[in-house]
């Protein structure tokens, strides 16, 4: 999120599409219900199921899953057609006046550069005019045909209301409807908020959906303000914590990126990070990227970490591929390239995609190592339950450890909520049988590795034998001692540079924030967007004051939130060019002649003049990008895209299927499937009775929600004989489910091109053990496509078949 | 609007240590806590209240957890959990999850001790932490060490570990997953991912 | 450890209700109090409620109750009814608005509305089953409950459960064991969208017309509050978007009322008592009670004259009366 649950309160307009957060997210719906109470807030809800959210919306317009861009571009052309754009915004805060490259079009479905056989984009033309001065080309009067603004004007022509309906199956009035609604947000006096979530992360264009909705924001003049936002409501709750945090194939904490195998030394690495400011004056913070890096190499390896072995460089990994993410993990599996597998609290066999796959993949495995407080269908998925995990035990030769884990209610730490909020939580009870902390096996695994490599020799141990490991007690470090750690320490004893007989901070001592890392080796940090959690004033993770003068939302002195304790990310940009707040009811920071102030921290330099230094100060030109050059793998526009599989054929760009540059391996393509086929758009998602395959552990849950169905309309129902409640069978080429069937008028038919569209609604909360009632779930039918940017697997939008049938064989 | 908010104010007042319900502070035993025609003794009084965050979604909604015994002595065990009022996202709300969260804490699947399942096998065994430990290391260090790519064709050392992957939780602490961190990037492993995407 | 820096909030738990303050007790009568509790209720505003079903899950929480895992049968409601086990329930219904032709999810929690005048009570024949308070609410005493069902038969909104363990009758407490020592039921307490508040009935009120007047605002020019006076008022109100037709919410009576059954024999329990109830009286009562329909109807109004009459003890019904408190 750019901005916070609580935030939400000050928002004049709720667009909930690409989630249902009123389901998934119910106590932080409570701030769109404030909104709507107390200040007349208005919900609009699109999506393809009338859901829980829309119950309670203003306004409610259906959309055919996998088509939000064509939506939102459409809304965003209705804007600039009517005249509806924060252009004081526009102007001063976008790229929207920048020149891009003469060699940029878009044509067919496709930008520039594209390499069919490769599946990417040469993406040499998608920047920007640089002039001789090093800066980037602009027209302020948006004449320039080559300007962002007239490029983007002639990407979305094509989105007309007609063309909105043609491909959403939006009627025209219902889309006409919303879009007004939207635009009447583009004065300074009313914002609107997005909230969003796997609704549009989860398809192969998923990056794109939510640019497309970035876009618009920043047309209205919503990003930086309060009660504006894009925010994307984190499924878990820690999975912000984590992402932050770098657990993924390309990360480094905060951030920072693992190097590639092209970046041969820390010169070639650094130096390929361009950070230098693309307009004069610009502050371009991911300049002090070394002083981030070398405190987290210094984090890891303490004094191994030098500036003779260029602070540990090359313990780091080196990426071949762009990611080794879980799909791409799970295809090495099958093809026999990858032996052992960690499962720490994930349930894969439930959560990937193409389930039969996952069970095949899984089955050849030399071990699996599941780490989980509760069962999971993972540990077991070597064991026989029927229709449920049809598999043959004796024929798997996997070795599986399951390791019983605390939960949280034994835990200490933070947890990163969706609005960045680092809250720390105490244990309240203790261990159940032989469970263990996480952090304890852990450690465990590390120290005795370590002793493997110290009495037996083998490959490259150094960055294993090097780790720093300042724990009081080595085999079970504390949660306080790793907070520190990741806040960042001085590991020499840090002096003013201007007067170095003033002592700033004593070796030893934590760093007040991350202005005060270095990249000379002096400091350490494990995640320098964390720093200042733990900071000279003790852990600031655990503040408890929840007082909010002036009743804005910020709260803060409650928890903190990264980075610095700022609650609403790009905070100058609610205010105009001279420093004044758009909406003086809805004051944020604001300069006062000499710096900025207000009820957050400010997200710039304090001191900056606000005509000088532009509010997007982690980019290097200080706006935004209504553009986004290079940095997409899909194209520096949205473009409408179909799903990989799809009721309909791409009316843009009828060659295409699917993103061009979507994640897929060859060996999954036989299992795609065509609407000839299997005609039925099938969508799957969470409901509120549930969270994933937790709660059919837990009684109450699988009392209020007790068995796997699926939902359909009352015309399809009617069409295929099935009744309300009765069994129905929903199969593809990946597999088969036997469901009972919801048949609700809250799916409606969409027409889409001309051609009527079933929707299938397959929610996933069951599996084979737990409380709930036995059952399957989407990912036996969901298709083994990732994103193009980020590799999610498209969940929310594929074919299937349906017919009515007897439910499964053991039930 | 509801009587619990005035709880808010005892926050400004309120002193360390663990909060103990009044009842239990003026001397009362829970049975005889308010054994009345028609009500039921009020069962949180006598407990421990400890403030938690809920492990389900993003909202991190506050929770108070309600527990009987003594955590230092190793007895505490958890009797009850509501939503935290003084909670500013939540306001001592839950949704039906986190209102149900003391039968996950219990819940009759919940893991109790080490298991292996050899290969073949259509059972797991109990095994001690030490044997899994040791069982699960040796596999890491042999497929480690036959697999592992120390320098690419050109050779730039590239310490590579694509053989082994982890997968990172989503509802641990940020301790847990930077102790995660640190022990498989030390190893070089790359096919490291969280859940994120689902 | 840093448990020390995790600062205390001490719930109030000084008992503030008692039965000093009963003002009724089923089959016999009571002193009255000394002192009058500030009434209080609970608001249900559908028109902000998600169905999220946290009130049910709290409830069976709280209550320490555990209900059968169930089957989907292709609505959302789980359980399908309310058990002596599951005291409040979603109900979920698609509904077309004729108007607008547009879908609305009504979706009510349904439960005990804590009447003011309150049919099982009246009904119950087993002295201190069901009593009420002074501040309006109304339990049931387990202890004293003889699990004949006439508290079933009695309530117009067809709440309360007869165990098949026990033999009891179960139904919402409003949480009286959280009230009397200050704090709100547990279902208000839970959910995310404030839905349910509690507080005193006055407060509900004014709220409840602030929420009305933001409803005319966004085109339910018929929001309003349900708090019907055909049994007194209730502790438990409704906004509702549609308040011109309840019964569109899964049945919520437009205009409940007690059955004039249930007054008539109120009139032999309370003088009479259970050891003084006629055979025939009894065996007919039994009869309406475990096979009637629980909402009235006129032969049930034919029915309780009649039985009334031959009631020993019981006072003549005057028919053109309607039932009072």
């Amino acid at each position: 999120m750019t901005n916070s649950w609580t935030d939400i309160r000050n928002t004049d307009l709720v667009v909930i599409m690409g989630g249902n957060a009123a389901e998934a997210h119910p106590c932080g719906f409570k701030w769109v219900t404030e909104a709507k109470a107390n200040r007349g807030a208005k919900l609009i809800v699109v999506d393809p199921r009338y859901t829980r959210s829309a119950s309670v919306a203003d306004y409610y317009a259906p959309i055919r899953q996998g088509s939000d861009i064509a939506f939102l571009l459409g809304v965003i052309k209705y804007c600039i057609d009517n005249d509806k754009v924060q252009w004081d915004y526009v102007n001063a805060f976008t790229n929207a006046a920048y020149l891009v490259k003469e060699g940029f079009t878009y044509q067919d479905g496709l930008f520039t550069g594209y390499d069919a056989e490769k599946r990417e984009y040469d993406r040499a033309t998608w920047d920007y005019q640089i002039g001789e001065d090093g800066y980037v080309l602009m027209d302020e009067t948006l004449q320039d045909p080559r300007c962002v603004w007239n490029l983007l004007k002639e990407h979305i022509a094509i989105y007309t209301p007609e063309m909105v309906e043609r491909i959403c199956g939006t009627p025209k009035d219902k889309f006409l409807k919303v879009a007004e609604m939207i635009s009447e947000c583009s004065t300074p006096t009313k914002t609107m908020t997005s909230m969003y979530a796997l609704g549009w992360t989860q398809h192969s264009k998923g990056s794109q959906n939510i640019r497309s909705m970035a876009m618009l924001q920043l047309i209205l003049g919503n990003i930086g303000v309060r009660g504006g936002g894009m925010n994307a409501l984190r499924g878990h709750s820690n999975i912000q914590g984590l992402t932050d945090i770098g657990l993924m194939s390309n990360l480094i904490p905060g951030y920072l990126n693992i190097p590639t195998e092209r970046e041969v030394d820390y010169a070639t690495y650094i130096g390929s990070r361009g950070f230098k400011p693309l307009r004069p004056n610009q502050v371009s913070y991911w300049q002090n990227y070394p002083k981030f890096f070398i405190s987290f190499m210094k984090a890891m390896w303490g004094s191994a970490a030098t500036p003779q072995n260029e602070f540990a460089y090359h313990y780091l990994p080196k990426l071949d591929l762009p990611a080794y993410d879980v799909l791409r993990a799970f295809e090495m599996m099958d093809q026999g390239q990858m032996h052992g597998y960690f499962c720490q609290g994930f349930n894969p066999l439930l959560s990937f995609p193409d389930r039969g796959k996952i069970t095949r993949s899984l089955s050849k495995l030399k071990y699996l190592v599941v780490m989980d407080p509760l069962e999971t269908e993972t540990a077991r998925f070597w064991e026989n339950h029927g229709e449920f995990n049809d598999v043959d035990s004796a024929s798997i030769q996997t070795e599986v450890y399951q390791l019983p884990t605390s939960c949280f209610a034994e835990d200490e730490g933070a947890l990163v909520n969706s609005g960045r909020w680092l809250q720390w939580h105490w244990p309240a009870q203790n261990l159940p049988g032989e469970a263990k902390h996480d952090t304890w096996i852990m450690a465990q695994i590390h120290l005795r590795l370590k002793k493997l490599y110290q009495e037996e020799g083998g490959k490259f141990a150094d960055p294993i034998l090097n780790l720093h490991w300042p724990y009081a007690d080595p085999g079970e470090p504390t949660a306080d001692e790793i907070a520190r750690e990741l806040n960042g320490y001085a590991v020499e004893t840090l002096r003013d540079p201007n007067d170095p007989t003033k002592v700033l901070v004593e070796a030893g001592q934590q760093v007040p924030g991350f202005a005060a890392l270095r990249d000379d080796g002096s400091t350490a940090a494990g995640c320098w967007i964390y720093s200042g959690c733990y900071n000279q004033n003790g852990n600031n993770m655990a503040r408890r004051d929840n007082s909010d003068p002036d009743a804005t939302g910020a709260y803060l002195n409650w928890a903190f939130s990264w980075p610095a304790n700022r609650r609403i990310l790009y905070n100058r940009a609610s205010a105009d060019l001279d420093g004044k707040a758009w909406d003086p009811e809805r004051k944020l920071i604001e300069w006062d002649g000499e710096k900025w102030a207000g009820y957050d921290v400010p997200d710039i330099p304090p001191t900056s003049n606000p005509r000088e230094v532009g509010p997007f100060i982690m980019n290097p030109e200080g706006q935004s990008r209504l553009f986004s050059r290079g940095m997409m793998r899909d194209g520096p526009f949205p473009a409408h895209y179909e799903p990989f599989e799809s009721p309909v054929v791409n009316v843009v760009a009828p060659a295409i299927r699917g993103n061009p540059v979507a994640r897929v391996f060859e060996s999954d393509r036989e299992s795609f499937g065509d609407a000839d086929e299997f005609p039925y758009a099938a969508t799957s998602y969470r409901l509120t009775e549930h969270f994933h395959y937790w709660t059919k552990h837990v009684w109450v849950n699988a009392v209020l929600q007790p068995e796997f169905f699926v939902e359909i309309s009352e015309a399809l129902a009617e069409e295929k004989g099935i009744e309300k409640g009765g069994w129905c069978r929903v199969w593809n080429k990946r597999g088969s489910v036997h469901a009972k069937a919801v048949v609700t008028k809250r799916i409606q038919t969409l027409m889409c091109d001309g051609k009527p569209v079933h929707i299938v609604g397959i929610p996933l909360h069951w599996g084979f053990t737990g409380a709930a009632k036995n059952g399957m779930g989407p990912n036996s039918l969901t298709p083994f496509v990732g994103d193009a940017n980020i590799e999610t697997p498209e969940f929310k939008a594929f074919l299937v078949n349906i017919e009515p049938s007897n439910g499964p064989a053991t039930a | 609007m509801n009587m619990e908010i005035s709880r808010r104010s005892f926050l400004k007042g309120a002193g360390a240590g663990v909060a103990v319900t009044t009842i239990g502070a003026f001397g009362f035993g829970e049975a005889e806590a308010a054994f009345v025609e028609g009500l039921r003794p009020y069962k949180l009084a006598g407990t421990t209240e400890t403030r938690n965050t809920c492990p389900y979604c993003s909202v991190a909604c506050g929770v108070v957890i309600y527990s009987k015994g003594d955590i230092e002595q190793g007895t505490a065990e958890a009797i009850h959990l509501e939503g935290d009022v003084d909670h500013p996202t939540n306001r001592g709300t839950l949704c039906p999850k986190g209102s149900a969260l003391l039968d996950f804490i219990k819940a009759d699947t919940r893991l109790m001790k080490p298991k292996v399942r050899r290969a073949g096998s259509n059972t797991f065994e109990e095994i001690s932490w030490d044997e899994a430990l040791d069982g699960i290391v040796r596999h890491m260090k042999d497929d480690r060490d036959a697999n592992f790519i120390e320098r690419n064709m050109d050779g730039v050392p590239v310490n590579r570990w694509t053989t082994t992957g982890f997968l990172a939780a989503s509802a641990t602490t940020n301790e847990t997953a930077f102790l995660t961190y640190k022990a498989v990037r030390s190893a070089g492993m790359v096919a490291f991912d969280n859940q994120a995407r689902v | 450890m840093t448990i020390n820096v995790n600062p205390p909030v001490a719930a109030d738990t000084t008992m503030q209700m008692g039965p000093q303050d009963y003002i009724r007790r089923s089959a016999s009568s009571v002193p009255a109090p000394a002192r009058q509790l500030e009434p209080v209720a609970k608001l249900i505003d559908v028109s902000k409620c998600i169905g999220c079903k946290a009130c049910q899950s709290a409830c069976l929480e709280w209550n320490d109750l555990r209900e059968e895992v169930g089957v989907n049968t292709g609505v959302y409601d789980n359980p399908h009814d309310l058990t002596p086990n599951t005291f409040t329930l979603m109900r979920f219904t698609e509904w077309v608005n004729p108007e607008t032709d547009n879908l609305e999810w009504l979706i009510r929690k349904d439960g005990c509305m804590h009447c003011a005048d309150p049919g099982c009570l009246k009904a119950c024949p087993a002295p201190g089953a069901i009593v009420q308070y002074s501040n309006g609410v109304v339990d049931f005493v387990k202890e004293n409950c003889i699990g004949c069902g006439y508290c079933v038969k009695g309530c117009p909104f067809d709440i309360p459960r007869i165990s098949k363990v026990d033999n009891r009758s179960y139904k919402c407490t409003l949480c009286s064991d959280r009230i009397a020592v200050g704090q709100g039921p547990a279902c208000a307490k839970a959910c995310p969208t404030k839905a349910i508040v509690f507080g005193t009935k006055e407060e509900m009120k004014a709220h409840a017309a602030e929420r009305i007047e933001d409803l005319k605002s966004r085109g339910y020019s018929n929001a309003g509050l349900y708090d019907p006076p055909g049994v007194g008022g209730t502790h438990v109100m409704y906004v509702l978007h549609h308040a011109d037709k309840p019964s569109i919410y899964a049945g919520l009576p437009d205009d409940p009322r007690i059955s004039p059954l249930v007054e008539a024999w109120k009139g032999v329990t309370k003088y009479a008592g259970l050891a003084l109830m006629g055979f025939a009286a009894a065996a007919g009562f039994v009869h309406m009670a475990v096979s009637g329909r629980n909402r009235v109807t006129v032969e049930d109004d034919e029915e309780a004259r009649r039985l009334a009459e031959r009631a020993p003890g019981a006072a003549p019904l005057d028919p053109s009366k309607e039932p009072s408190a």
